[in-house]
């Protein structure tokens, strides 16, 4: 790594939870290059300046979805963000917003997979197919249906972007209705009747005012907006015909 | 089981005024508002002979109950909602009655005066 | 032993530090004026079938320089709201396919512009020549 001299600084929000009853801010000077990453600039406190920075990544390339933290005030992956975008000015990091901190950059994401786990994200097909029978067969045309809710890499951007959830986190929140309608939308998945509770409820689809800063900070363009209010039409439908369509209709 | 929630009765309305508000109110606040007053278009168009004609066939009443009812219920929706927004969490239930039942009353008296005009 | 404490960060102020946050605050705010103008074409209702002198009475009031000023600001507030319905609409049916093709948002987008520029223009002819 050429060192031409150029040093960014960077302010981090930390808390460790056995010294400090609050979060405190503390200041990096980091030597970085024009492609170094805002993740390989916390790779550098971590190694050279002050070890004892906690944060979690893993991939390096805007796929594992474990690197998510709010860049100056932005919910961004910082494998996937350049420190040079913030040069010459201070960049100042902070743990993604709408989720308790469990230490410096790291937060409490059980929330998240509780949700997750309550929306049966799997295919459930209408009948469960031997080995025998070959595989499902799906046009492209079918894919489309749902492959851009596939994407979803569960970064939860979409939560701290998310002000629904910042206020109520009963709220189901925009990634998990993403990949409730992943699976609604495939053509292999039956269970669309069996989500409907989680749609309807008042912290399902309806916790939502479409401010849509989730699909503005997406990484991999799921879209979640489109994701939940096209539920909102799906459970409103079912809300009124109901009797007509006992099992929920078409995703 | 989770309880069902009976949003989509005022998301409906709510979507209903929306369009309404998009599709028609610009035109007819500058009208009704800018142009007719400001003598901009003649004082004919919302002269008493020619609106109470218009209120007194069918597409003017529907027209009229929709452009006065539809956007109260999308006003009522969106300003209930966003005092939620703005972090006033106390007494929901009150301020649900105020806004809707704004926009109920608004719709029935439309609806009684036109039935009658 | 757990030293385990996590800390919950207060949301006040949340929308006044991000412009899209404050986008969407006046976005939620015209509705504020859509319910107001729309309150008076309640009375311009009631005056209009209390008869012509009520109604031209609210006639009157409706040349009043505060309600011009009102009204310039509805107008402000109403095409904002078109502006931001037209552009989020799209995710109320996205993603749309028709005869298995998708359409794109901007297609959406697009032709509620076409439709509300005819209406409007229709709704403009109706009275302009009068």
């Amino acid at each position: 790594m050429a060192d031409n001299g150029k040093k960014i600084d960077i302010e981090v929000l930390r808390y460790r939870p056995e010294q400090e009853m609050e979060p405190v801010l503390q200041t990096y000077t980091v030597p970085f290059t024009d492609d170094m990453s805002v993740l390989q600039g916390l790779q550098h406190i971590k190694d050279h300046l002050d070890g004892s920075l906690s944060f979690r990544w893993s991939c390096r390339m805007a796929i594992c979805g474990s690197c998510g933290m709010m860049l100056n005030g932005i919910p961004k992956l910082s494998c996937k963000t350049f420190l040079s975008d913030y040069y010459p000015g201070k960049l100042h990091i902070e743990p993604l917003k709408h989720f308790p901190i469990e230490r410096d950059l790291v937060v409490d994401a059980s929330d998240f997979i509780s949700k997750l786990e309550g929306i049966k994200p799997y295919i459930i097909p209408k009948e469960p197919r031997t080995l025998e029978q070959g595989e499902y067969l799906q046009s492209p045309k079918q894919l489309e249906k749902y492959e851009q809710f596939s994407s979803c890499i569960n970064c939860l951007l979409c939560y701290a972007a998310c002000p629904q959830y910042g206020l109520d986190q009963k709220f189901t929140g925009p990634g998990v209705l993403a990949l409730l309608q992943r699976y609604n939308a495939d053509s292999r998945d039956d269970a669309r009747s069996d989500r409907m509770e989680v749609v309807n409820a008042d912290d399902g689809v309806w916790g939502c005012t479409l401010v849509g800063y989730c699909s503005e900070v997406c990484p991999k363009q799921v879209d979640p907006a489109a994701a939940v209010n096209k539920n909102k039409v799906n459970s409103t439908m079912d809300y009124f015909f109901r009797f007509l369509f006992p099992r929920g209709g078409k995703s | 089981m989770k309880k069902r929630s009976n949003e989509p009765v005022f998301w409906s309305l709510f979507g209903a005024g929306g369009v309404v508000v998009a599709f028609i109110l610009p035109m007819l606040v500058f009208i009704t508002g800018l142009a007719v007053p400001l003598g901009f278009l003649s004082p004919e168009v919302m002269a008493y002979e020619r609106i109470h004609a218009f209120a007194s066939c069918w597409i003017g009443k529907l027209f009229i109950l929709a452009v006065i009812s539809l956007p109260l219920w999308h006003a009522a929706h969106r300003i209930f909602l966003s005092l939620h927004d703005l972090g006033i969490h106390w007494g929901r239930t009150f301020f649900k009655w105020l806004c809707y039942g704004l926009a109920f009353l608004g719709t029935l008296i439309s609806l009684i005066l036109l039935v009658v005009i | 032993m757990n030293t385990r404490k996590s800390y919950i960060r207060p949301m006040e102020g949340w929308w006044l530090k991000n412009p899209f946050y404050i986008r969407y605050m006046i976005r939620e705010a015209t509705s504020i004026f859509v319910g107001i103008y729309a309150l008076v074409l309640l009375t311009g209702l009631v005056s209009l079938s209390c008869g012509e002198a009520s109604y031209n009475n609210w006639l009157v009031a409706m040349t009043n320089p505060i309600a011009i000023l009102f009204h310039l600001i509805a107008l402000a507030a109403v095409i904002y709201h078109t502006i931001t319905w037209f552009a989020v609409a799209p995710k109320v049916v996205s993603p749309l396919f028709i005869a298995g093709t998708r359409v794109p948002d901007m297609f959406i987008v697009a032709a509620q512009y076409v439709i509300a520029i005819l209406l409007y223009l229709i709704l403009f002819a109706m009275v302009w020549k009068v």
